[in-house]
């Protein structure tokens, strides 16, 4: 994964390395490597496609090209030929070639002969073709007047590449003194020994390479040139290596031409990869005298792949330093530092596998910079060569790519064609770096043996991993017939960078055939023995290399210290911040235990609230009366602390109310029905809500709220079985626990049949002595009527009347008459002196407002006039006013 | 008979009183959901082991296609802690979602689903303490619930399969001692990495009024994430899934440990987590409060 991380970081990074002074090397490279991940990722390149001629001769090629010039203003740009591998074409490393462009290179890629839009044929890295192709090309860009030049037709520049690219690096650095670096990757030092190791024909790479090169008109050879074509199809057939192919293959080695390289050679080589093994490299680093040489392994290769994130970041680093170095001059000398990494676990998230480098001063070679000698045990052994080398063991999956390297544990022998010799547990465990040596003895009745050497890591679960599918060939000649005569021969097994755990064995296989190999055609039977008990495995003192991940341990204590302070810090407000608005109070309210100002609530257009005013003083029980929609509900839920008014005040006991104000605790409410825990009895639930209030149990009156709430034995059940009518109950016993100092109470009679109604009222009267009050909202009259010493009548989101009920509901001079005889009646309240006037109402109603006139006085008039008085009823200012409002409503009168 | 003190509070009532851990542990431990959760933890060892005892282990399907954790799976038998790992395996993908989810998306949308969220303010119980009271609460269970797992199905592995090394298929075995140690390294990230869906659906939770609507937008949303992990074509964008790093506990059975993934995973967890804790908190205590 790709770390951005801004320089701070990189910073951090130092300041670590400073403390770590053992690994500043290594965390350098990390830092680089997070500096070089950190890159800006735009394309900061121009590109230029050519067709350039190549090598003419007997065979013309024309070369596609594409060259990635930097768009950083510079004039002249110090310039990397970039190869791709076998099978490839330029736009294989066009990634790569990108990513050099951003550092500042002009990177010329381009198809080898024979591959992509590229004519001629593959002649595999041969100097008078590929190799000349290439110089060339450095011709090419001798001539450019974009490229920095070391002198007239020398141009600066570097040779990076990969596999075949790599073996064409190497070659060209050879034949061609103008190369300034070179950086070859898992690429051969003798084609002959990489293809035909110890004599022993690797036909399952061979075949994936040659099939590489099919296509074209010619079916059999493809686009292969015919010297090598037949080559293969000579080697193919018979396994054996003749004079004429060796010298053909040699003629493609860097192997013959090693001394002449000048130009700092970077190798880096792959531990899973049997096609082109560490040995390979080794043998370059040996050869290359006459330039710095530094060596790096990584977990990837023929068969393992790019590798792991980490692994791919420290090679891009080390070729960046590399070409930095050589070919601007630019950063630091190189160390020569050896760098290996090991598969230490699998990246789960990825489902890929992580590795863990190590970085050691100088390289050791195949050989470690120590050994240990465990011992092996077995006795001799016979095995048999089946006919044509099948059926055979399994070690690896040549052109599987990394999917291969898997197969490590399912690696298989087959019974009978194999000898196994095994060390004890290896206590502490130990990590193998190198090529492990034994020396063993073989016998064959004919005089020749082909074996297939091993060493396989045994878990004590029986488990044996054979790490990367790596195997030594060995084609054994002059033999002879039994074990006694047999001389001792010094197998050199596979270089690995292998970490055997505590407890594990290892285990040394001898096998007579293996698919990746061309086994003999004759079946013989092979007698097998150690010549010598002693298993030599090679170890080096690397230091594990800290990589960006580092950082990230430090990015996630920073996280979790921030989240604490946060949190620490969101505390600490908030107490400060509330302390304040507690102790905020209006004095002249300080009394008065609700005042609402001026409150208005909107919700988006929609007005709930328009303008509210009221106050509720010690003793008075004060209804809030309205209709439906009125806005009682909502002044309710801003009286508790549920929402917010838009505008205007509340104060209880003189202290501005906030949603969680303190002074709330001196409130009881039930607002908007009941709402109890389900699962809990009434019981439990009124106790879990005093718990919850944190104050002392004493303060609650829990005997006073359970009379209230008078559900008898139903206390105990769970509220969920409870009708509407208990849970209303309950919800108004709820509110006077701790019987607090106004109790609010929103349609407390919802649900209660009339004499629970009944009792209710005597309740709210009796509760508004000793200085508390009641604010009860209603849509009933009556019950306002019955219950309130106040009431405050509010429509449309306004009051339209308040005060006390006596004055606004009590008699009035209004009195409804219902009469037999209308006409009469109006002339008798005429006579009355002080009746102010009426109005007719109906056929038989009359309406008149009595003045000082009693009731009783006006009756028996009409009486002893001989007019029939069916009914009188007094008309009351506050139903007026109801009814004036309720009278446009249309909404029936339910709940709320 | 209340009197008046100096903050204008009933006497005895303290802020930082009202809604105690406790009592807020209380409230949800008589509830059916809590029990039946926990109940289910220790009940899922139990089947496991059950199926394993009636399922032949002839099967050998060589793990073809399952990816190479699959040796987690095949070692499940091999003692109690490979038992107890295995249980915790299976169930982190989806079933502990589930119960994180449940026990965080619930907690405050089933109060106001209920009514009694309204009765709590008014108590009052201060918004920022009813959620940090809640929040605690719930992750309190989230976490006895991943503890009620991972003890029983250990104590039932260990008695049924003995106590041997841990085996993680990954590499060598791992001695008992040893792998018990990372055992609870599995758990507890695995509970750090679930902080996201606690995260979640604590936030859905201050915003419906609908239980179900938080605890399944949570999953349905954890789903979606895991889901467009798997498309690889997303390339770094996955990094900043919320689920990217649901696996990397993985990381710590492998010998030496590999825990770049796990701290990378844990910044996520912790990072998201936070965010969305922060977004509930801001939303919570602005909000009307109209249920």
């Amino acid at each position: 994964m790709p770390v951005r991380l801004p320089t701070l970081t990189v910073g951090l990074m130092r300041s670590i390395s400073r403390r770590l002074a053992g690994v500043v090397a290594a965390v350098g490279l990390a830092v680089a490597a997070v500096a070089m991940a950190a890159q800006p990722a735009q394309a900061a390149y121009q590109t230029v496609d050519a067709m350039v001629p190549g090598a003419q001769g007997d065979d013309p090629a024309m070369l596609d090209t594409t060259l990635y010039l930097p768009d950083d203003g510079e004039s002249k740009h110090p310039a990397v030929l970039l190869a791709h591998g076998f099978g490839g074409t330029k736009q294989s490393v066009a990634k790569d070639a990108k990513d050099l462009a951003d550092r500042g290179y002009a990177v010329l890629t381009y198809s080898a002969r024979g591959f992509g839009r590229s004519t001629g044929h593959i002649h595999l890295d041969a100097p008078q073709y590929e190799i000349k192709d290439a110089q060339l090309l450095l011709d090419w860009l001798a001539a450019r007047t974009d490229i920095e030049l070391d002198a007239a037709g020398d141009p600066k520049v570097g040779v990076v590449g990969g596999s075949y690219g790599g073996g064409l690096a190497l070659l060209l650095a050879a034949y061609d003194q103008r190369v300034d670096a070179i950086v070859p990757m898992i690429t051969w030092n003798d084609l002959n020994t990489a293809l035909v190791p110890n004599g022993v024909f690797k036909q399952a790479w061979a075949g994936v390479f040659f099939q590489g090169g099919s296509g074209g008109p010619d079916a059999a050879c493809g686009r292969w040139a015919a010297d090598v074509c037949a080559a293969y199809l000579k080697i193919a057939t018979t396994g054996v290596l003749d004079e004429q192919t060796k010298a053909l293959l040699e003629e493609r080695s860097p192997a013959g031409v090693l001394g002449r390289i000048k130009a700092p050679t970077l190798l880096i080589q792959g531990e899973a990869d049997t096609l082109f093994p560490l040995s390979e490299a080794d043998a370059n680093a040996r050869g290359i005298t006459g330039a710095p040489v530094r060596v790096a392994w990584y977990t990837g290769g023929h068969d393992g792949g790019e590798g792991p994130q980490s692994d791919q970041d420290r090679t891009k680093f080390l070729t960046l330093q590399w070409l930095d170095h050589y070919l601007r001059g630019s950063a630091e000398t190189p160390s020569s530092s050896f760098t290996y990494s090991r598969v230490t676990g699998l990246d789960a998230v990825e489902r890929g596998r992580l590795a863990t480098g190590y970085s050691v001063d100088a390289y050791p070679g195949m050989g470690g910079d120590a050994t240990t000698t465990v011992e092996l045990t077995g006795r001799a052994q016979e095995i048999a060569s089946p006919p044509n080398g099948s059926p055979a063991a399994v070690s690896s999956l040549p052109g599987a790519g990394a999917a291969a390297s898997l197969l490590s544990s399912f690696a298989t022998d087959l019974p009978g064609q194999h000898a196994r010799f095994e060390t004890q547990p290896i206590n502490g465990g130990l990590t193998i770096v190198g090529s492990p040596k034994v020396r063993i003895k073989v016998a064959s009745p004919t005089g020749e043996a082909t074996i297939f050497v091993k060493l396989y890591d045994v878990a004590p679960d029986g488990t044996a991993t054979l790490d990367n599918g790596l195997l030594t060939p060995l084609k054994l000649t002059g033999l002879p017939k039994t074990l006694a005569e047999a001389q001792p021969v010094e197998v050199t097994l596979p270089g690995v960078v292998h970490r055997v755990e505590d407890g594990n064995r290892l285990r040394l296989v001898v096998a007579t055939a293996d698919q990746a190999y061309l086994g003999p055609v004759d079946p013989v039977t092979y007698s097998v023995d150690l010549a010598a008990p002693q298993l030599t495995l090679p170890t080096v003192d690397g230091t594990p290399i800290q990589t960006s991940e580092a950082l990230w341990v430090w990015v996630l204590v920073g996280l979790v210290a921030a989240l604490i302070l946060g949190v620490v810090a969101a505390v600490v407000i908030a107490r400060v911040r509330g302390r304040r608005k507690e102790q905020a109070i209006t004095s002249e309210y300080a009394e008065t235990p609700l005042s609402v100002k001026g409150l208005r609530k909107t919700y988006g257009k929609f007005v709930a609230v328009d303008e509210i005013s009221f106050t509720v003083e010690r003793g008075q029980v004060v209804g809030l009366l309205g209709p439906n929609g009125a806005g009682k509900t909502t002044s309710l839920r801003v009286l508790m602390g549920l929402t917010q008014a838009t505008a205007g005040d509340v104060l209880i006991f003189g202290h501005k109310l906030a949603p969680g104000a303190p002074v709330l605790s001196r409130i009881g409410a039930l607002v908007e029905g009941p709402g109890f825990l389900p699962h809990l009895t009434g019981e439990q639930n009124l106790r879990a809500y005093w718990r919850a209030t944190g104050r002392p149990w004493e303060d609650a009156q829990f005997t006073e709220a359970l009379a209230i709430a008078g559900l008898g034995d139903a206390i105990h059940r769970r509220v969920k079985t409870y009708s509407h009518g208990m849970k209303q109950r309950l919800a108004v016993a709820q509110a006077m626990l701790g019987l607090p100092e106004l109790l609010v109470l929103d349609e407390p009679t919802d649900g209660l049949d009339p004499p629970q109604i009944a009792e209710m009222r005597r309740v709210l009267q009796r509760y508004a002595v000793d200085g508390r009050a009641v604010l009860v909202s209603s849509h009933l009259l009556a019950e306002v009527e019955q219950t309130c010493t106040h009431a405050v009548v509010v429509h449309k989101g306004r009051v339209v009347a308040s005060g006390r009920v006596d004055e606004i509901v009590g008699d009035t001079p209004t009195t409804q008459f219902e009469v037999t005889d209308l006409d009469l009646a109006q002339k008798v309240l005429d006579r009355v002196d002080g009746v102010a006037g009426y109005a007719v109402d109906g056929d038989r109603t009359l309406i008149a407002d009595l003045g000082e006139v009693p009731r009783t006085e006006a009756v028996a008039a009409l009486v002893r006039a001989g007019v029939g008085v069916d009914r009188v009823t007094p008309r009351r200012r506050l139903e007026d006013a109801f009814l004036a409002l309720v009278g446009d409503s249309t909404a029936g009168s339910g709940d709320r | 008979m209340s009197t008046l003190t100096l903050q204008g509070a009933a006497e005895g009532y303290k802020a930082h009183r009202t809604l105690t851990v406790g009592s807020e542990w209380r409230r949800q431990w008589r509830r059916r959901r809590t029990q039946l959760a926990l109940g289910f933890m220790v009940l899922l060892p139990l089947i496991l082991l059950v199926a394993f005892e009636f399922g032949s282990d002839s099967s050998d399907d060589g793990g073809g296609g399952r990816g190479q954790f699959s040796a987690l799976v095949d070692v499940a038998t091999a003692g109690g802690l490979n038992f107890a790992l295995f249980t915790l395996f299976v169930s982190s993908g989806f079933l502990l979602v589930v119960v994180i989810a449940l026990f965080c998306g619930d907690t405050i949308a089933s109060e106001a689903s209920w009514g009694s969220l309204r009765y709590l303010l008014a108590i009052p119980v201060p918004r920022a303490r009813l959620l940090g009271v809640k929040l605690t609460v719930a992750l309190g269970y989230c976490a006895l619930a991943m503890v009620t797992l991972l003890a029983t199905a250990l104590a039932v592995g260990t008695l049924r399969y003995g106590w041997h090394p841990l085996r993680s298929g990954l590499a060598a075995d791992i001695p008992a001692g040893e792998g018990l140690v990372r055992l609870l390294a599995v758990t507890g990230y695995l509970g750090l990495s679930l902080l996201v869906v606690a995260g979640l659906a604590f936030l859905l939770s201050t915003l419906t009024d609908a239980p179900l609507g938080a605890v399944g937008g949570a999953v349905l949303l954890y789903i979606v994430s895991s889901i467009l992990n798997q498309i690889t074509a997303l390339g770094g964008l996955r990094n900043f899934l919320p689920t990217h790093y649901s696996q990397a506990y993985l990381g710590l059975l492998t010998t030496p440990v590999q825990v770049d993934d796990a701290v990378k995973g844990a910044i996520s967890a912790l990072a998201y987590a936070a965010i969305f804790w922060i977004a509930a908190w801001v939303r919570f205590l602005r909000k009307d409060v109209t249920s």
